[in-house]
């Protein structure tokens, strides 16, 4: 066993970032690393990247995804290359078919991973407990390899290393049997066109379950009234159909960068944070200065959005005379 | 259908939690505890199929003595029986070994369909539903927003990132982990908090299940996150933290 295998998803930013990781942990431990492309026998943007191999592993049954199809491919390829740690972007779909993988080595996938320490001989992943409101330190047992799954965000796509010479790039056969692949998907869509584009806003004020009950949203639509604001929401909201699903920021809903956001009783979980950390101002209102929203906030009222809301909503009315 | 849903007692979400004196989990006593939000969803949408379809829904849950007042909310908002897999060093385990307690606590019952929630609120792992699958040799899905019944058969649909869905059919048996907001939850009616209290819970330990617990992985150290952002908490009355912010925007971000 040694090494590290980056496995990437095809046309996901979160891949790169994820390539950078594994260089960075490579050099720590004085591995080599290389990286897999599922599905398509291009080797295409991680071409350029320093590594030690690209392999591709690419079949027919690989062209859709589906779980059972990834990892009987992937458990071949780790089987025959026989990487010590195996990295991979925290995605929806690795979340579909890692754990999975994981299963098959007897080992545990070690999900949504933050950062990581390592020196040879010792390496700690970091991740994520209570929605982010605590950290954990989780170290690796059993038999290698080691499945790791990375946070969006968590590591910098720009410093993955260029090569200076072309890398190899290897193509892997697997034996895949179409009768073993029991789900059917169907292509993927989006359902009809969303009427309100967060996108355009250069404000945004968002809420989140610290406002408790749908009687108390307009208030937080006043607020976005008269700072000539679009509003938003976290998914809780949007669940509890207090606001349409087209309002919700984050991993599911849109991904917005607007010049504020204002984050009225959300907690800050990653899942929201995906879709707002490129605001260019971030303020919270939070009565908890725990919150994890605090980790992303600029500017930060640690308060009962109930007294500051109203608040704001005058001193604004003020400023705009 | 036989559905069982495995559903797990969280602290309550917002809960003011302090690390314990070992460094390796939270304090638990004096919090206060709840069913993982999306295990909620998970449970309403195997109550809403047996509606439907007819079938018994059965509640699996692995937790501590004190699981057992989430696992009646459960029956008492519809669930028909419960497994209670009473352990109190579930914290010290990882996804694999809680995973094949409750693998073994299931395949005994030969269900149709199993229902986890996508993600737990405590460990987040969002892998347990998966690894069952891998356990029972069944086909799974995740992030799941709608179920359908077919002859032997579901057809769902799956969440997938930036507003993009897809629809699957997976042979039954199955396993799919709900995603949040699947559908609107119901209450427990005085009725069936009534009821609740007849229907069977079944006690099972790891022991019995003959499941060795032992981690694979392991929570070395568990501590509050170091802040990396320096943020400008504007002090003072909800009022005057609300000037100060709207200097703020008017003066140094420009918006207002
Ligand atoms: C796969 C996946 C995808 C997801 N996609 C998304 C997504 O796209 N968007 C999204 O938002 N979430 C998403 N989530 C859910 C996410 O993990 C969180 O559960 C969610 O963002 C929490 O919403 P919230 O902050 O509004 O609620 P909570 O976490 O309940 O936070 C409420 C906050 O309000 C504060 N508060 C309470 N009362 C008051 C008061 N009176 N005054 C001031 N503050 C108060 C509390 O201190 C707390 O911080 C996803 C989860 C998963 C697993
Ligand atoms: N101890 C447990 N008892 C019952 N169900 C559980 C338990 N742990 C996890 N689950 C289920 O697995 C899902 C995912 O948990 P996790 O993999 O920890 O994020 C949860 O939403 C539950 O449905």
């Amino acid at each position: 066993m040694s090494g590290i295998l980056v496995i990437t998803q095809q046309k996901n930013r979160m891949s790169a970032e994820t390539l950078a990781a594994g260089q960075q942990l490579g050099a720590a431990l004085n591995l080599p690393v290389s990286a897999a492309v599922i599905g398509t026998s291009d080797a295409g943007e991680f071409a350029d990247k320093k590594l030690d191999h690209i392999y591709t592993v690419d079949d027919p049954l690989l062209k859709a995804y589906t779980p059972d199809g990834y990892t009987a491919a992937l458990e071949q390829l780790i089987r025959l290359k026989k990487p010590q740690f195996v990295l991979l972007p925290h995605t929806y779909q690795v979340r579909d078919f890692a754990p999975k993988l994981a299963t098959r080595f007897q080992q545990v996938l070690v999900s949504d991973v933050v950062d990581f320490r390592a020196a040879p001989g010792s390496v700690v992943m970091v991740r994520q407990l209570f929605q982010g409101k605590l950290n954990a330190d989780v170290k690796f047992g059993g038999e290698a390899p080691y499945f790791a799954s990375l946070q969006a965000g968590a590591f910098r796509a720009e410093n993955a290393v260029r090569a200076d010479t072309p890398v190899s790039v290897e193509s892997v056969p697997v034996q895949l049997d179409a009768s073993k692949i029991r789900s059917r998907p169907e292509e993927p869509f989006r359902e009809a066109q969303r009427a309100v584009d967060l996108t355009a806003a250069s404000i945004i004020v968002s809420v989140g379950r610290g406002i408790r009950e749908k009687e108390n949203i307009p208030m937080v639509e006043e607020l976005a009234k008269v700072m000539g604001a679009e509003l938003a929401a976290s998914r809780p909201i949007c669940d509890n159909g207090w606001l349409p699903m087209e309002r919700q920021v984050g991993s599911s809903g849109q991904t917005v960068a607007p010049k504020v956001y204002i984050a009225v009783g959300i907690s800050g979980a990653i899942q929201h944070l995906v879709g707002m950390k490129g605001a260019k101002t971030i303020v919270a209102i939070n009565k908890d200065a725990n919150a994890p929203i605090f980790e992303v906030a600029d500017y930060g009222i640690v308060g009962d959005l109930f007294e500051v809301v109203p608040a704001l909503i005058e001193e604004v009315k003020k400023a705009k005379g | 259908m036989k559905i069982i849903v495995a559903i797990k007692q969280v602290p309550a979400r917002d809960s003011q939690l302090r690390v314990d004196s070992a460094g390796k989990w939270i304090q638990t006593s004096g919090l206060s505890f709840e069913i993982n939000e999306p295990d909620a969803y998970a449970l309403e949408a195997a109550l809403q199929l047996k509606e439907k379809n007819g079938g018994e829904v059965l509640a699996l849950c692995a937790g501590p003595a004190g699981a057992s007042q989430t696992i009646r909310e459960a029956l008492a908002k519809g669930a028909d029986r419960a497994l209670h897999i009473e352990d109190d060093t579930l914290n010290d385990l990882d996804t694999l070994a809680v995973s094949r307690l409750l693998a073994k606590a299931a395949a005994a019952e030969n269900p149709d369909l199993i229902l986890t929630g996508l993600q737990s609120d405590d460990l987040g792992y969002g892998q347990t539903g998966v690894v069952i699958a891998e356990l029972l040799g069944m086909p799974h899905a995740t992030l799941i927003m709608e179920v359908e019944k077919k002859d032997a058969a579901v057809r769902v649909k799956r969440e997938l990132e930036d507003g993009w869905f897809q629809h699957v059919e997976l042979p039954l048996p199955a396993v799919l982990t709900i995603q949040s907001g699947i559908s609107k939850l119901r209450y427990a009616t005085l009725m069936g908090i009534k009821r609740a209290k007849t229907k069977e819970v079944k006690r099972l330990t790891a022991a019995d299940l003959g499941v060795e617990l032992q981690p694979t992985i392991t929570i070395d150290r568990v501590y509050a996150p170091v802040r990396t952002k320096q943020t400008q908490i504007l002090e003072g009355s909800a009022k005057e933290a609300a000037a100060k912010l709207v200097e703020k925007l008017k003066f140094e971000v420009r918006v207002l």
